[in-house]
């Protein structure tokens, strides 16, 4: 007990100093939260003390505690008390503390320019190089602008410590304060040939990092940097001017020419690795940029290519994943060359390095031939059975269709693998987050190789039966399915058991509703194929059946939670429902779903407009016959109209449309959004009035979604009591003049999407599919035995493949017993291998493609694909946007005002900081900071705050304004604009057979536009703000100008606008002291 | 550019922290995590740079790292630096830390924080390689602390003292201090 009292007052006797607080640390392992709640209690407790190094001992506990993780931020004015100390051991304590835990947001950082100012210009050089690295640390606008001179001065000081710091900080500055870049650009310069190495190092760092950014501003250093990398011995500094070299060259190739040669030379004679990696790197940029100025640079490459190829085959893997690195640089220009090292990678894919793995997989884009292909992909397959770390996988997973459908699948020989390949991966990768890649790729082929048609549909369709659903916490495999059902629903006629397939898309699964809903639009599809086929057959017991299997799959998803479902499975239903009663037969099945056949349903039917077209154009028929049929037992002809129509909702050909095409619709000269598209509802009360433009505000935001579901539940939405929809029963004549009328429209129309002009190519890729089962398997009797064992379906391809080539390159006379089936293709083929032989050459005997893609892609009139919308992408908060300024141009006009100002008032600066130190130095010590702090606040004039705040800002922006940047944005509008008009010459050229007919575009485009017009509208009228904003802004600063003048004069009585900055930093003073 | 750097042991428990832009202290405590995961999981016989994870950086930043012993020094930069030339810097620094410490461990760093830092602010400033040459650091590094020392000289006495009283650690000497067991001894008292 006694002992413990003793230890206490032990403790209280003497702080705890760093060493103990982590020894503490250390001690109290179980409560370690509960020892540092503690210890924070004591710091508090010491930071209230006025000895400053008590305070210093607090804030250097407090800066292990940061790192610990614990917020320190509560202690910043303690901080800046002890950075402010005149001794060197808590100044260093302060600095350190504040550049860990202050930010350039940080409001306290406006207490400290004249302190930091004072630390610069300190006798000892260590004061001033703590202060700057420190500074470096979280330098703000504010304290760049108002401390850029005292930096500038230091830069030009005599010891070489301070200069070396000082050229590092400024780049800092210029991050912070673009203006200061022209005026500190010369002395800049002269760092580049200071006498002591280190300013010389630190000048090459601030230029790279400029140049790296704003290449073409520092092209007119090039003869100085050249100097240098010729003299220096500084590997560092070497490594960081070879690397500017690499970004100035891409910009100026004559550059090149000069380089190659001192850069080879350094290549043979430095033993240090970094530059020899360095210099490669740069010889490299080099043979790129001027890959087409010099007759020998193929040998230059070789000559890379052979180092770097030295690189990959050492044992450090360090230089092994450099070599690769650079390996893709080169892969990017000259494939070719890195071809040849192909063992070489993929050697490196078995590498146990995950890293080194993934740059060999980016390698690996360039390396495939139509011929490897597949050997490849079995290797990655292979891989992903392996790999452990599921990022790593879905990595594996994304190369491998990148590789495959690279340059529209210019690689993939036999679709037929491809599928496989991509349902092995659906079925490998259950949690993949690539699971919509996978179904676009699905969708991608399916539709553009029309030859594997039938092989992706029953593909499909086993995978629709045999993908268990599990619910994957994060995955979108099931997206597949999404794709899956498409693929069988749109090609439903080559699908071998289409009445299996429509049972498994009626069959509820737990998959999303998206998913759902395109289940049961795909089932009414199949569905209304299989009617097709059953009527051809005669077969009316078939259409029953088939009647009512959907009538009763559907049932599931008619109680759906999902909206969108529960909608198309209703229309479905009903549509089965009506066409059972065309026919006669559905009365009894009808009743006994009675409750969701309310009439209102049924009325809605007709009222399609909204639905896609392609719907649209038969359904009035349908309620046709409906209405006016009481038939029963219908004759074929009836029936067979019937299915021929419900067939006709699906028949025209999908095209795959560009990526951008839906931004690239041309606006139609007369729509006007402001137009009612509809009369409105005549506002007989209020009431219903608001009811139906609360309607009407809803439909925007259905319509954005776009397609089908918008489009439906416009219908639904018709329903409204408030809306009165007519219904207009048209005779056949009518319907047909209608129809005829709208495809003529459509037509003509630019914005709808035509029926593809494909038949010529369709036609050859299905010759060419027939060569695939030319291609001779059975007979060939090898000598040695294929060795591949594997389970995978893919694999059989490759085998195929193999075997193939074998026939070709073993006997050319393969061919000949298989000729009776297609004389023209053997023919060919014959040509073709007669070629193969003459030349040996190692791409003619890539296999020839199986299949063709086809890159028929549907773009709106008077786009091109190769259009650049994205280009300036770059990020606007880049503040080296700021800094791509001329630095060649003279610029003693646009020198800052405040700079100028500033050099003018230094001296009295000098004298005012002088004593503000002495202030601050002699400060009566019994005082408590808190109670300082509080004195400091209420001297403050609130008001002249205020003014302090607006003159920086002001001028902050005022010169960003005026500076170059609005000059700059208006030339850049001018270059874009001029470059747009050619292009569209071109695409008007390109589209002449196509005669624009924007005078037919009619209401129901408007509407389908609405959206977009909005957008654009919505645009337009941002702009026109914008506009404003910016008037009434400037309005604001001027009144804000006026107002600072007023306080300036109140308080100094001088006046006019090149003296106030410096009154406010005087202000600052005032507050100071 | 430098964007941060991390000095963390095996079990990911940091040692020195360095951030060269703003992270607030739970960000920074998630970052270190992070790295540690990402880096502890490496053997030592691969490669010392892996892409920069999900929270610093992006794309463009790599993770450049080596391991000594029982430390992982790792420098999160962009594509401006040479990836060879930070591993050289890496080397410097724990050379530099090695001189000044005299045969560095981790204590050294545990217990000495503030003096690595003042060391690393010696290489590299905010974020830009300052330095490279060893004995020029070591020169400046051995200044600074003389010039610390001069002012302790005269006013930092008494504190010096006490340090040294207290490095005797004095609470535990008290604790330590055998006393004879009273009550014994007190039994053991014969009248």
């Amino acid at each position: 007990m006694a002992l413990k009292m003793v230890k206490g007052n032990l403790e209280r006797m003497f702080d705890k100093n760093l060493t103990d607080l982590v020894r503490g640390i250390r001690n109290n392992k179980d409560n370690e939260a509960k020892y540092i709640a503690q210890c924070i209690e004591e710091i508090k407790q010491e930071l209230r003390q006025d000895n400053v190094s008590v305070k210093s001992n607090a804030v250097a506990k407090l800066t292990y505690l940061q790192m610990c993780g614990y917020d320190i931020s509560w202690a910043g004015f303690n901080i800046i008390e002890v950075m402010s100390s005149n001794r060197f051991t808590c100044k260093r304590i302060g600095y350190l503390a504040a550049s860990q835990c202050f930010h350039p947001d940080s409001e306290l950082l406006m207490l400290t320019t004249n302190m930091i100012r004072k630390d610069l210009s300190s006798t000892n050089q260590y004061d001033a190089g703590v202060a700057l690295s420190g500074l470096s640390c979280f330098i703000s606008t504010d304290l760049s602008r108002d401390l850029a001179n005292d930096i500038m001065t230091l830069m030009s000081s005599t010891k070489p410590y301070l200069r070396m710091k000082a050229v590092l900080m400024m780049y800092k500055v210029f991050l912070r304060y673009p203006e200061a870049l022209r005026p500190a650009f010369p002395k800049l310069k002269e760092k580049l040939e200071d006498p002591d190495p280190s300013v010389q190092s630190a000048a090459v760092n601030v230029i790279c990092e400029l140049a790296r950014k704003n290449p073409k501003n520092y092209l007119s250093l090039a003869p100085i940097f050249f100097k240098l990398m010729t003299t220096s011995t500084n590997n560092w500094m070497l490594i960081k001017i070879i690397k500017l070299f690499a970004s100035l060259t891409a910009i100026e190739p004559a550059l090149g020419k000069k380089l190659t040669h001192p850069l080879i030379e350094l290549i043979s004679s430095t033993s240090a690795m970094s530059l020899l990696y360095e210099c490669i790197n740069t010889v490299i940029a080099v043979l790129i940029s001027i890959s087409s100025g010099m007759p020998n640079h193929s040998a230059s490459i070789q000559l890379c290519v052979q180092k770097l190829r030295i690189l990959i085959e050492d044992s450090d893997q360090n230089l092994k994943y450099l070599g690769l690195l650079a390996m893709s640089k080169i892969l990017k220009t000259h494939p070719k060359s890195v071809q040849t090292h192909k063992d070489l990678i993929l050697a490196c894919l078995d590498d146990k390095d995950e890293s080194i793995r993934l740059r060999a997989l980016d390698l690996l884009y360039g390396m495939v031939s139509k011929k490897n292909l597949m050997e490849i992909v079995r290797r990655l397959l292979g891989h992903m059975e392996r790999a452990e770390g599921s990022s790593y996988r879905d990595e594996l997973l994304y190369k491998v269709i990148e590789i495959c459908s690279q340059g529209s699948y210019q690689y993939v020989t036999n679709f037929e693998w491809y599928l496989t390949v991509l349902v092995e991966l659906i079925l490998l990768e259950s949690g993949s987050r690539h699971g919509r890649l996978i179904a676009a790729q699905l969708l991608d082929v399916a539709i553009r190789v029309q030859a594997v048609r039938k092989f992706a549909v029953n593909e499909m369709a086993t995978l629709l039966e045999t993908y268990p659903v599990t619910a994957a916490p994060n995955g979108t495999m099931q997206e597949v399915l999404y794709a899956a059902a498409w693929i069988v629903g749109e090609f439903a006629s080559h699908l071998d058991g289409p009445e299996r397939t429509l049972a498994v898309l009626l069959q509820p699964k737990p998959v999303a509703g998206h998913i759902q809903a395109v289940y049961v639009q795909n089932a009414l599809k199949l569905f209304a194929h299989l009617v097709g086929e059953a009527v051809r057959q005669r077969d009316g017991a078939a259409i029953d059946r088939h009647c009512q299997t959907l009538a009763e799959g559907l049932r599931s998803y008619l109680s759906s939670a999902d909206i969108e479902v529960q909608e198309r499975a209703s229309s479905v239903y009903f549509l089965v429902a009506l066409l059972r009663e065309s026919l006669g037969v559905g009365t009894e099945q009808e009743q006994h779903l009675g409750p969701n056949a309310d009439g209102g349903l049924l009325e809605l039917t007709p009222d399609v407009p909204g639905e896609p077209e392609r719907e649209e154009t038969v359904v009035p028929d349908e309620t046709n016959i409906a209405t006016s049929g009481g038939y029963t037992g219908a004759a074929w002809d009836e029936i067979e109209q019937i299915a021929t129509d419900l067939q006709g909702l699906f028949v025209s050909e999908l095209n795959p449309v560009a990526p951008k095409a839906q931004r690239k619709v041309q606006l139609p000269e007369e729509l006007d959004l402001d137009e009612w598209i509809n009369q409105p509802p005549p506002s007989a009360d209020a009431s219903s009035a608001d009811g139906g433009s609360s309607d009407e505000d809803k439909f925007p935001l259905f319509l954005t979604d776009g397609g089908r579901g918008g489009g439906e539940r416009e219908t639904n939405g018709g329903g409204d009591e408030s809306r009165s929809y007519k219904r207009i029963e048209y005779t056949q004549d009518e319907l047909d003049k209608m129809r005829q009328a709208r495809l003529l429209e459509q037509t003509n129309n630019p914005n709808y999407l035509k029926s593809a002009k494909t038949k010529k190519s369709s036609g050859a890729e299905y010759q060419q599919h027939d060569s695939y089962d030319d291609i001779p398997i059975a007979e060939i009797a090898l000598e040695v035995p294929l060795q591949i064992h594997s389970t995978k379906r893919s694999d059989k391809y490759l085998m195929d493949a193999e075997r193939a080539t074998r026939v070709f390159v073993g006997k050319g006379g393969g061919r000949k017993e298989k000729g009776e089936k297609g004389g023209k293709k053997s023919k060919r083929r014959g040509k073709k291998s007669k070629r193969y032989s003459d030349e040996s050459d190692s791409e003619s005997d890539d296999p020839k493609p199986l299949h063709v893609v086809n890159t028929v892609i549907e773009l709106p009139e008077g786009a091109i694909l190769s259009d650049t919308e994205d280009k300036n992408n770059a990020d606007p908060n880049d503040p080296h946007r700021a800094l791509d300024i001329d630095l060649d141009a003279p610029f003693e006009d646009d020198y800052p005002p405040e700079m100028k100002r500033k050099t003018v008032n230094q001296h009295q600066h000098s004298v005012m900081l002088l004593r503000d130190g002495d202030t601050k130095a002699n400060r009566p010590t019994d005082e408590n900071p808190s109670g300082t702090e509080g004195k400091h606040r209420s001297r403050r004039d609130p008001t002249e705050r205020s003014a302090v705040k607006h003159t920086s800002k002001t001028n902050d922006r005022h010169e960003q304004v005026d500076g170059g940047v609005v000059h700059e944005k208006q030339k850049k509008k001018k270059k874009s604009s001029e470059k747009e008009r050619p292009e569209e010459d071109a695409m008007m050229l390109m589209i002449d057979e196509d005669p624009p007919a924007k005078g037919s575009v009619k209401v129901r485009t408007r509407k389908s536009e609405k959206g977009a017009e909005k957008r654009n509208k919505l645009v337009r009228e941002e702009e026109g703000e914008d506009g404003d904003g910016e008037e009434k802004e400037k309005k604001k600063k001027h009144s804000k100008k006026s107002s600072k003048h007023h306080h300036s004069k109140r308080e100094s009585k001088k006046s006019g606008y090149e003296e106030m900055p410096a009154l406010v930093v005087g202000g600052a003073n005032k507050e100071a002291i | 550019m430098i964007k941060a750097i991390l000095v963390f042991n095996n079990h990911g428990k940091p040692r020195l922290s360095k951030f060269y832009q703003y992270f607030n202290e739970d960000m920074q405590q998630q970052i270190i995590k992070e790295t540690f995961q990402l880096v502890s999981k490496r053997d030592d016989n691969v490669c010392n740079f892996l892409e920069g994870g999900s929270l610093i950086g992006g794309s463009d930043y790599k993770l450049i790292y080596r391991h000594y012993a029982t430390l992982y020094f790792v420098f999160c930069v962009d594509s401006s630096e040479s990836e060879l030339g930070i591993l050289d810097l890496i080397q410097v620094f724990v050379e530099t830390l090695d001189k000044c410490f005299e045969n560095v461990c981790e204590l050294d760093l545990i217990f000495h924080a503030d003096a690595v830092h003042h060391i690393l602010s010696e290489l590299v400033m905010g974020g830009m390689v300052l330095q490279t040459n060893m004995s020029d650091i070591l020169a400046r590094i051995e200044e600074q602390n003389k010039l610390q020392k001069q002012e302790a000289g005269i006013s930092a006495a008494p504190a010096r003292a006490v340090s040294a009283v207290k490095s005797m650690n004095l609470p535990q000497q008290i604790k330590d201090i055998k006393l004879p067991d009273l009550p014994q001894a007190i039994k053991d008292l014969k009248f």
